[in-house]
């Protein structure tokens, strides 16, 4: 392989005005520009559900506390689940598959690189129109100001007459606009997965992260119309009159909760498979092994997302649904539980025997493992529907997702902008400063959540603004507020390890890790056409094949 | 950095097929989530009117027929197009826009029946709510076919649209073949099991 020297686009960018810098990504349709607004927004509003967090946090710290007031803090708890399932675990995760599957798989940009603009800037504007809720939602009633009627917003808290005024109704348009955005991604990271993989890159020789997305793609494709769909029912109770929701005239609140949740759950799937596909790319990398069960984890993935869109009802044990529903959807959530267990086992199977060299993305991903098989295995106990009944609505559940979406979804994500910084920026992070924040986060995250655990199974419940004294629940409660001290820490050395790399990180050549899928044979930052030459590639990891090409994979493929 | 040429060529749709395939997933599984809620309520209705009473078959028959047939003439004109036969193109492209227009206009007839003479309204009863919104939701994506077949029509009135955009044409054309297959499911949902 030659190395080629690109004229620089980053000389020309200097000489440029500000606003013509900033009008050029405004106007940009290169996915890797896409990808990385896509991933700045996500920070920015991480940011800003971790403070809403942190809010709630400092409130519930000691029994009674005065901090805030119960309609803050019902917003609070809204907008934070909002703000950390919709702008950020979608923008990040859907961001870094628009920046990556493209130089994965050997193509010069997505499928539809217009469709790709619109999406993200459809997100920004469903993003906007949530927050500017804060501003506008107190329209002509002046009642109310964000939403406040939780991020699953069940019926019938949600028709006109429990939430005048607008709140709600940003609530539905934000999503509904950002979710169209989601959509529109999708389809694009479905074609071009299916579509533009360049000459020899069958299937079953695509990077696995490709394999995540795909699934991911369909099932962002089936799950969110269905809350698109639940939502334009909402908007037609709350403004014609209809009555979907509406328990008075016949309608049904048990129906949002199922429509809701068919696509609540795969949405937690939507949420955690791309990160599974950081881990399947990096793991191997650090461990200077090839991925064990290679086919298994495709099988595997493809299972997950099949059972996922069955398994809905398991949030709503506690509605009183018949026992034979009960029994299925109990069964069921134990059975995705497998194709999970089979990922976890693949990656101790690629770790077993490698030499593992644990840098900030590889502790990220190692971090990952135990802290979601930690969340997997609580959510199999929620799964037993009598302790469901006891747990529902109490902080174990807080808990339990915390672990898979925090310590899964979260963990995961740093380990992704840990290991792909170099490649977008053409500089390293600061391992030093990665390791601090690493271990900062990872002891804020469990001295947080680990004891909400216990709180919730001795009967404190969620999305409550107080608690009593003397009911044993203060020190529990303390220690998870304490914990945010650690991981506010931790976020603060985050952003400035980025600004820090940004400005004098090591420089990182094409391929820093040492890793074998394509993206790493371009040029870092890669250039607006991504490859000289589209690549032809032989096996699963063509820069092995052109390192080793005494020994390449393509010689010992599986043939299936 | 070819390694190993690869041995054969690998299948790929096209683009524009993998992208309408993937529209039309998300559009049916909209409505998958408004046939459900249908289902769920028929019968459910506290007061009336009840589907029995005022929904009128013939009318929305015939409407069935202008509707399923604009299938076939549309089909007709990406044939037409494909053999570079502009004028026939054309007339079946319009052809199946006046069938569209039929439609819209029949359902429109229904509408002013079922609110002036039965009073039945979007917030009358449970059987209006569903009703309005599943018919409602087809009757959208009738016009936003239209429209679009529309523009494609003036462009070709003015001798803009080519062979080489059969394809995109053909695509367009899924998309209207999406809409009547909808519909079969919607009428045997509203007019067959729900009446």
């Amino acid at each position: 392989m030659t190395s080629v020297n690109h004229p620089s686009s980053a000389a020309d960018e200097v000489r440029r005005s500000f606003g013509a810098r900033v009008h050029s990504w405004v106007v940009s349709v290169d996915h890797k520009r896409l990808g990385m607004m896509y991933v700045a927004f996500g920070l920015f509003f991480f940011v800003i559900g971790g403070i809403e967090a942190a809010m709630m946090r400092a409130q519930l710290a000691q029994a009674a506390g005065k901090f805030i007031d119960p309609t803050t803090f019902n917003q609070l708890f809204t907008m934070h689940g909002t703000t950390m399932v919709f702008l950020v675990g979608m923008p990040i995760l859907l961001g870094t598959a628009n920046y990556l599957i493209p130089l994965m798989i050997g193509a010069r940009d997505m499928a539809f690189p217009r469709l790709n603009a619109f999406g993200l800037w459809l997100f920004v504007f469903g993003a906007a129109l949530l927050y500017y809720s804060y501003i506008g939602a107190q329209g002509l009633y002046g009642t109310s100001a964000a939403p406040d009627v939780g991020w699953f917003a069940y019926a019938p808290l949600t028709s006109k007459t429990f939430s005048p005024g607008n709140s709600t109704d940003y609530w539905i348009l934000g999503i509904m606009v950002s979710g169209f955005g989601s959509i529109t991604t999708a389809i694009n990271l479905v074609v071009t997965i299916l579509v533009m993989r360049c000459p020899g890159m069958s299937l079953m020789r695509m990077p696995l992260m490709c394999w995540m997305m795909l699934v991911t793609g369909i099932l962002v494709i089936i799950a969110i119309p269905v809350l698109t769909g639940a939502q334009a029912m909402l908007l037609l109770d709350r403004f014609l009159g209809a009555h979907f929701f509406d328990t008075q005239n016949g309608g049904s609140a048990v129906l949002w909760q199922h429509l809701f949740w068919f696509f609540g759950h795969p949405e937690v799937y939507i949420l955690v498979l791309p990160a599974f596909g950081f881990l399947n790319e990096i793991i191997p990398v650090f461990c200077r092994k090839i991925i064990f069960g290679y086919s298994l984890m495709v099988a595997a993935t493809v299972a997950i997302g099949f059972i996922s869109l069955s398994v809905w009802a398991h949030h709503m044990f506690a509605i009183g649904m018949s026992p034979e529903l009960n029994a299925f959807f109990s069964a069921t959530t134990f059975l995705i539980a497998v194709p999970t267990g089979i990922k976890i086992f693949t990656w101790m199977g690629t770790m077993v025997g490698g030499r593992i060299h644990f840098a900030t993305p590889m502790l990220f991903a190692t971090g990952f493992i135990a802290m979601f098989t930690f969340g997997g295995l609580t959510g199999v106990m929620l799964a037993v529907v009598p302790l469901d009944w006891q747990l529902s609505d109490s902080y174990f559940v807080v808990a339990h997702f915390h672990y898979v979406l925090f310590g899964g979804t979260v963990f995961g994500i740093f380990a992704a902008i840990f290991y792909w910084f170099p490649k977008a920026t053409g500089r390293m992070l600061c391992e030093t400063k990665g390791k601090w924040f690493f271990w900062l986060l990872f002891t804020g995250f469990n001295l947080t959540f680990l004891p909400m655990h216990i709180s919730g199974i001795l009967g404190m419940p969620r999305r409550i603004y107080s608690y009593q004294p003397d009911r044993g629940l203060e020190i529990w409660n303390l220690l998870s507020s304490v914990g945010v001290i650690f991981q506010v820490v931790a976020v603060a050395l985050f952003l400035w390890t980025v600004i820090d790399g940004l400005r004098r990180g090591k420089i990182a050549g094409n391929n820093p890790w040492n890793a074998w899928t394509l993206e790493w044979s371009t040029t870092s930052p890669p250039p607006e056409w991504n490859f000289d030459q589209i690549p032809i590639v032989g096996s699963a990891r063509p820069l092995w094949d052109v390192a080793n090409p005494h020994d390449p994979d393509s010689r010992h493929e599986e043939h299936i | 950095m070819s390694v190993v040429a690869s041995e054969q060529p690998i299948w790929r749709p096209s683009r524009g097929k993998a992208g309408m395939i993937c529209v039309i997933a998300v559009e049916s599984c909209i409505f998958l989530t408004f046939v459900v809620a249908y289902l769920f309520y028929i019968g459910k209705s506290a007061t009336g009117p009840q589907p029995k009473d005022v929904i009128e078959l013939p009318l929305v028959l015939v409407n069935t027929v202008a509707l399923l047939s604009s299938s076939v003439t549309v089909v007709l004109s990406v044939k037409a197009l494909e053999r570079e036969n502009f004028g026939a193109f054309c007339r079946w492209l319009a052809l199946t826009i006046v069938l569209g227009l039929w439609f819209v206009g029949g359902t429109g007839w229904e509408w002013k029946g079922l609110m002036q003479d039965d009073g039945l309204y979007i917030g009358t009863n449970l059987f209006g709510t569903t009703f309005y919104s599943l018919v409602g939701l087809h009757l959208l994506h009738v016009v936003v076919g239209l429209t679009m077949l529309s523009i494609v029509l003036i462009l070709g009135a003015f001798g803009l649209v080519r062979k080489r955009h059969a394809h995109s044409f053909d695509m367009l054309s899924w998309y209207w073949h999406f809409v009547d297959a909808v519909w079969i499911v919607v009428f045997t949902t509203v007019y067959v099991i729900g009446r």
